[in-house]
């Protein structure tokens, strides 16, 4: 019989057994540890939320009341450091694929934007503090803060978009490039339109990344309690990340469950960005075209 | 001495009817690596001439340096010249995209942007003229000359990509068209298509003959015989030899051209 199973194949099939048993639980482990902390955060934080919470400021030393202040102070980091770092990280992205030559010069600049990934955020931190806090005179503030943070993610966005950028196949361009088009006709009118679902899933992910970083504004902008809310990015501002700092270590007599509500809506708020940057990428990649 | 008398039998052809590509001494290095070395042709104006030669000898450098399009890597280095239309492509005053626009090439695999039909036809178009209402005309004009129209006249607005490999060839020719270029660089259009693809590609080729000058790259022997009226034989980077097909292959004047031709390199 051909096809019959000799000594050699249960052997083999044994051991395949045991690589995918051993793989399995490999992989077990690597959940598990998200799955605890989601559950204990929503058991233990889940009574804290409501309306109220998130749309109320914090009363009695913070042992009471909502997180408003800090989820406004949240968006508005996020969305200055935005401001900054996507215009910058995406033209930067585009001279460094679409422009540059082959050169040291180009070598370095990549090697400058690996390396600015891997900085720590404190030093990122002192940065901000140095430059934008004192040199150019912004003082504690959200702009202080939110350019630290946009310094911090920037290699991000960069590389996001590179990717996105080469993606597309040269084969485009050089078919646009055959009918007359300048370099800008071609990135405007073919290279953008097929990346440009790559580089908003890569701020997406920038935001989520962002909206939990503590260090970069403690020192910057951000701060541990204000009566009252910002008025321009000149002001400082509570944040999320900072104020579950704050109620989890610095306040006496906390309720329970007001820190992992804190925790709860942090959290939430990078998985929500997450999720949405992973459906717009099925989504669009599903309706690719190439 | 054959040489000085060829070299003066290329001149009074030029004189005649100046060539549509016109090279000098032309040598190009990929860094260190030698591609081309004194590319010396005359590609004469309004006729089909093929380029063959064994894979690697430069065929589809040479092209690529006739529109430019090789200079994008910053190691490529150019010496000597190149005329199109008796006008030399590397003078300082010349500005790329009209070389480019003079010189339109067709790729090895289609390459259709990933738009409408319409709008590949139009996407030259549009880059150099705002005529909006000149555009149905276009789309036609282009889709007819290439033997297209009547097979997508009714769904030029589907995507491109939809349409069969020989399909989208034709349509990636009709693309050049709006933008009235003189020359069209073809390298190895038909060898991503099947046989029937092939023979329907190599038909509008021919229709194309006269309106525009063609260079084109060819593995298929049988291609070159039937479909060009001149052929160059390529080998490691240099011009073999040059002359009317017919002579070409039946009584080539160099033994490494009749071995190519017998098919005795890869
Ligand atoms: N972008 C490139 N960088 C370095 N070498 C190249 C590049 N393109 C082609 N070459 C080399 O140049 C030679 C000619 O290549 P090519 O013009 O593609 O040949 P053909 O089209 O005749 O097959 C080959 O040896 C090839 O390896
Ligand atoms: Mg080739």
């Amino acid at each position: 019989m051909m096809f019959a199973a000799s000594g050699q194949n249960d052997k083999d099939r044994r051991i395949q057994q045991l690589y995918f048993v051993l793989f399995g639980i490999m992989t077990l482990l690597l959940v598990l540890p998200v799955l605890i902390i989601l559950t204990t955060l929503v058991v233990k934080g889940g009574p804290a939320l409501s309306i109220d919470f998130l749309f109320t400021k914090p009363t009695n030393g913070m042992t009471a009341g909502g997180i408003f202040p800090a989820l406004l102070g949240t968006i508005w980091l996020v969305l200055v450091a935005l401001l900054f770092s996507v215009p910058l990280g995406v033209a930067a992205a585009i001279y460094l694929s679409e422009y540059a030559p082959e050169n040291v010069f180009t070598r370095i600049i990549n090697l400058a934007i690996i390396n600015l990934a891997g900085v720590p955020s404190i030093v990122h931190a002192l940065f901000g503090v140095g430059a934008f806090v004192i040199f150019f005179r912004f003082g504690t503030s959200i702009l202080a803060a939110s350019l630290t943070l946009g310094i911090m993610t920037l290699p991000v966005v960069i590389v996001a978009t590179r990717e996105s950028l080469q993606a597309v196949p040269q084969a485009f361009r050089e078919a646009c490039w055959n009918m007359g088009a300048t370099r800008w006709q071609t990135i405007r009118r073919v290279v953008l339109p097929n990346a440009v679902t790559g580089i908003l899933t890569g701020i997406i992910l920038e935001v989520s990344r962002t909206a939990g970083e503590t260090a970069p504004i403690m020192f910057t902008g951000a701060a541990f309690f204000l009566p009252f809310l910002p008025q321009g990015v000149l002001d400082q501002t509570m944040a999320l990340s900072l104020h579950l700092f704050v109620v989890s270590t610095q306040v006496p007599d906390m309720p329970e469950h007001l820190p992992f509500g804190v925790a709860l809506v942090l959290i939430g708020i990078v998985l929500i960005m997450n999720s949405v940057s992973i459906a717009l990428r099925m989504y669009l990649r599903g309706k690719k075209k190439w | 001495m054959w040489k000085g008398v060829l070299a003066e039998f290329a001149t009074q052809e030029s004189n005649a009817a100046p060539a549509a590509i016109r090279t000098r001494d032309l040598n190009l290095w990929y860094g260190t690596f030698q591609a081309l070395f004194d590319i010396n042709l005359n590609v004469r104006n309004g006729i089909i001439t093929s380029l063959i030669g064994p894979s690697g000898c430069g065929k589809s450098t040479f092209l690529r340096s006739v529109n430019r399009i090789n200079e994008r890597l910053g190691y490529v280095r150019i010496a000597g010249s190149i005329d199109v239309m008796g006008n030399n492509i590397f003078a300082p005053d010349v500005e790329l995209l009209q070389v480019r626009k003079q010189v339109g090439m067709v790729f090895q695999r289609p390459n259709p942007l990933p738009l409408s039909i319409r709008d590949n036809v139009l996407f030259g178009h549009r880059l150099h003229e705002a005529n909006k209402a000149a555009e149905n005309d276009v789309v036609e004009k282009a889709l007819r000359e290439v033997l297209l129209w009547d097979k997508v006249k009714d769904r030029l607005n589907q995507p491109a990509i939809g349409l069969s490999l020989e399909e989208q060839q034709k349509l990636c020719i009709a693309r050049l068209l709006p933008v009235k270029p003189r020359v069209l660089l073809m390298d190895e259009p038909c060898s991503a298509l099947d046989p029937k693809g092939t023979e329907a590609v190599e038909e509008l080729i021919w229709e194309l003959r006269g309106d525009y000058t063609i260079l084109i790259v060819t593995h298929n022997m049988a291609q070159a015989r039937r479909a060009s009226e001149e052929c160059v034989f390529m080998l490691m980077g240099k011009v073999v030899e040059h002359t009317a097909t017919d002579t070409m292959f039946v009584t080539p004047e160099n033994k490494e051209t009749a071995d190519y031709i017998e098919g005795r390199y890869g």
